[in-house]
């Protein structure tokens, strides 16, 4: 019962910088972080090792005091070198030098026709002692999974439609059995598995392999591959429904911990953007840190890495650890410049979804565009009416939810439809935003008053 | 270019926080922004890049928008008042656009002058930046008075309506009304002689030539509709020969508001703002749909002359070209959901329509039913959003 939708609205964002598909020779990084801001809803933060204590790969290092179960872990062996903190004690990051060889922590394996007879509870286990579960995410809200819920279905979409974002199916290559593997332990907490392909391109023999699950064909521009887009389509949240989301890494990730009895954290990065000398992919562990790779990689030094793309990513530094979910980094200019009459004079090299006098790059929708981070413009008031319905494929009113969020009408955001969406979905509402709303901020803030009032 | 960049950053310290003049940063920061684009960069979360539309240039693209209607008016002021004297000058002529300058120039000063002093004021109470949603009012305002308008009536309206008709509901975006029609309508009811009858024609101390008559092709029409007479023939017989023919409506030398005259150049307006997305093509494309459907089922009426006239007259004459492409299509008093766009347009063309035919007493009604439409546009919303709501309920249930 596979479906094809075909999606009209959006607007692919169109970057220099787009990763060759090749791994780059360069050594993994050396230090590799747990941040608790990569995740919603840790609530209070408890690191569990101190500075100097040497852990293995799947040892917890951090829980949500408010729910101990899940653990996270250290993606690789070695030493504890800095549990760092901000503003009121923060928790910011817990910071391992990685040793030479990686150590495992040893969980019980299993093979795949074990794993067809496990109970949940059996594979539940695992799952959230060794730092795979919070792969597993939950809508509403976009948190990590409830061990304790039961989803209506799973999600999985197996493509990327964000700027310059990776090639999925490259960075899970030669993964077949562990991606199988991963669906059979998911299938324990659902039986109905959704997987979301992009139907212009070819699937992978892996993918189309895969048994027992839905696959649907999606086509449009961005944001076709967010799977909040395709669970909208396919069957959407009502009120009081649970829908897990997972990456296909993630699948792989859960599918290795059953096969081999590990929590490996290794994967592919790819690095992207217009000041990268050879965009392509490197070889890291989960949180490492960006400083080896773009190491004389880069053609410029007033910067910004983004870590993820550029819609839903968030800055680091320079020597700074990627986030627990991304599989990109990006560097684009900074742009913090005054221009001459800037907002008025005609350019092409501006790129803009908008066609206002002087905005020429419509005319030229293949071109790759070099973007900084300049918000060209100020705050303003809502003026401008239907926009975000351009750019969201959905049948949700953006500025009427986002409304709703800033007078904190919950009858309205429940009515509007804020179940069926996070930050990802609308990040292309706050591009395109002529007022220069942090549209992104607004929802979060409306989901946590939905979540915790 | 570097020395302003100086000066400016130079400046800057002083009207920012413990500054001398920390009351006017945002005054400041208007005038700055005009020449500079700010070197603010995007957040740590969030996007990571922004597109490179903002306020300042979409509303500057409104305003190229109109800038043929303005041009126009002006040479058609001054071409009024020579015709007027039974003089024969060619339209585009170094005469009509000097006379023209002269009544319409000091207009468009005034509007801007008076409404900045507004915003600038209501900024530095309320600690806000400028909105730039004025730059549009401050140019309509003048291109739906009069030539003849006296300057202090054109100062006070524009006040009146930027306070009561704007900051009064909390500002740029908050608005229910449309901020120029408020203005217009504030004139017509407050000095009504000065805003119709004879006044679309600057005479000045000159003599007008026998049989001269100001009034309008409305005003025509409503005339020979109370005396039974063939509205498309008393519009052709005019004092001045093919005044009021149809292809003369249309191109627009003819008496009227300083920008309203002239319906290509309207189109050539609506054309910029449909290409370049700023204005809503659904809303223009219905208000015309609405005045002609109603036009013809007026035809089919037809108990007065009035009625009989053909429905397309009614795209022309007037102001509802001017009115559908600049008026309507503001995206704060107008519906704001898509199909509501359909709704709210189609209304107003209908309303329009009716006011002008049915009702006696004002000879136009695009203004009219603009600022009704603006009091209804949220109820249309409204409906249209309970659908949203309701669709996503009912999923619930299957």
């Amino acid at each position: 019962m596979s479906k094809f939708v075909k999606l009209k609205k959006g607007f692919d964002i169109k970057l220099a910088g787009k990763a060759e598909k090749q791994i780059a020779g360069v050594e993994r990084p050396d230090t590799y972080a747990v941040k608790p801001t990569d995740f919603q809803g840790i609530l209070r933060p408890k690191v569990l090792v101190r500075e100097g204590d040497t852990v293995k790969a799947g040892t917890p290092v951090l829980i949500d005091g408010k729910n101990d179960k899940i653990k996270h872990t250290a993606p690789v062996s070695g030493e504890v070198v800095a549990v760092k903190r901000g503003d009121k004690r923060k928790l910011l990051e817990i910071v391992i030098l990685a040793d030479k060889e990686i150590e495992y922590v040893q969980f019980p394996t299993y093979t795949i026709s074990d794993i067809v007879n496990l109970k949940t509870e059996d594979c539940l286990e695992p799952m959230i002692a060794s730092g795979v579960w919070p792969n597993i995410i939950q809508r509403p809200y976009g948190i990590i999974a409830d061990p304790a819920a039961h989803p209506k279905s799973i999600f999985i979409s197996a493509f990327d439609t964000n700027p310059l974002a990776p090639d999925l199916d490259f960075l899970i290559k030669d993964q077949d059995k562990y991606f199988e593997a991963g669906i059979a332990v998911l299938r324990k907490f659902s039986p109905s598995i959704h997987l979301n392909v992009d139907a212009n391109s070819e699937v992978s023999g892996l993918l189309s392999q895969t048994k027992d699950i839905q696959i649907n064909k999606f086509s449009g521009p961005h944001p076709a591959g967010n799977v909040g887009v395709q669970i909208h389509h396919i069957d959407p949240i009502r009120k009081g429904d649970i829908v897990w989301t997972v990456s296909p890494f993630g699948v792989v990730q859960i599918g290795k911990l059953f096969l081999e009895g590990k929590y490996d954290a290794s994967r592919l990065v790819a690095l992207t953007g217009s000041e990268v000398k050879t965009p392509q992919y490197y070889k890291t562990y989960t949180g490492g840190s960006i400083k080896k790779i773009i190491e004389n990689n880069l053609k410029s030094d007033h910067l910004r890495y983004v870590s993820g793309n550029v819609l839903t990513g968030k800055r680091i530094g320079k020597e700074d650890h990627t986030g627990f979910y991304d599989n990109q980094v990006t560097v684009i200019p900074e742009g913090d410049y005054h221009e001459f009459f800037g907002w008025i004079l005609p350019s092409t090299k501006k790129l803009s979804f908008h066609r206002a006098f002087g905005l020429l790059s419509f005319m030229m929708p293949k071109k790759d565009y070099v973007v900084d981070t300049n918000t060209h413009g100020e705050d303003r008031a809502f003026v401008q009416t239907g926009v975000f319905e351009r750019v969201i494929p959905m049948d949700v009113l953006p500025m009427y939810l986002i409304k709703a969020i800033m007078a904190e009408d919950f009858d309205a955001m429940e009515a509007l439809g804020i179940y069926e969406v996070i930050e990802e979905d609308l990040a292309l509402c706050e591009f395109v935003d002529v007022s220069k709303h942090d549209i992104q901020a607004i929802l979060r803030d409306g989901l946590n008053l939905m979540q915790y009032s | 270019m570097k020395l302003l960049r100086d000066f400016l950053d130079k400046q800057k310290p002083h009207f920012e926080k413990g500054g001398k003049w920390e009351k006017f940063y945002y005054i400041f920061e208007a005038h700055e922004t005009l020449l500079y684009t700010p070197k603010s960069t995007t957040k740590a979360t969030g996007t990571q890049i922004k597109d490179a539309v903002d306020m300042k240039r979409m509303m500057m693209t409104v305003i190229i928008a109109m800038v043929p209607c303005l041009i126009f008016g002006i040479f058609n002021a001054g071409y009024q008042h020579f015709i007027a004297q039974g003089q024969d000058v060619a339209f585009f002529s170094v005469d009509s656009l000097l006379i023209g300058a002269v009544k319409v120039l000091p207009v468009v000063v005034v509007s801007y002058a008076s409404g900045l002093t507004v915003e600038f004021t209501f900024a530095t109470f309320r600690r806000h930046a400028i909105n730039e949603g004025f730059l549009v009012t401050g140019m309509l305002i003048p291109l739906v008075m009069p030539p003849t308008v006296p300057l202090w009536q054109v100062a006070l309206a524009t006040v009146f309506a930027v306070v009561i008709g704007k900051e009064a509901f909390g500002g740029t975006g908050m608005n229910i009304l449309n901020v120029a029609l408020t203005a217009r309508a504030f004139l017509y009811f407050a000095y009504p002689t000065d805003l119709s009858g004879d006044v679309w024609t600057y005479i000045g101390d000159a003599q007008v030539i026998d049989g001269y008559s100001g009034a309008t092709a409305l005003a025509i029409a409503a005339e020979a509709s109370n005396t039974g007479a063939v509205v498309v023939d008393a519009l052709s017989n005019s004092w001045h020969s093919g005044l009021f023919d149809f292809g003369n409506l249309v191109w627009g030398q003819i008496p009227g508001s300083i920008g309203e005259t002239s319906v290509i150049m309207a189109l050539i307006g609506g054309l910029i703002l449909v290409l370049t997305g700023v204005g809503s093509w659904k809303i223009i494309v219905s208000v015309f749909g609405g005045a002609y459907l109603t036009g013809l089922l007026f035809n089919l009426i037809g108990a007065n002359t009035y009625m009989q006239m053909p429905a397309e007259y009614h795209l022309v004459i007037g102001g509802l070209a001017f009115g559908a492409v600049f008026m309507a299509t503001d995206p704060v008093t107008a519906a704001q959901t898509e199909t509501g766009k359909w709704i709210y347009g189609f209304l107003i063309g209908v309303i329009t329509v009716i006011i002008r035919v049915v009702n006696p007493a004002y000879p136009e009604g695009i203004m009219m039913a603009i600022l009704l439409m603006n009091v209804f546009a949220p109820l249309i919303d409204y409906y249209i959003v309970q659908a949203n709501k309701k669709r996503r309920l009912q999923r619930a249930t299957v």
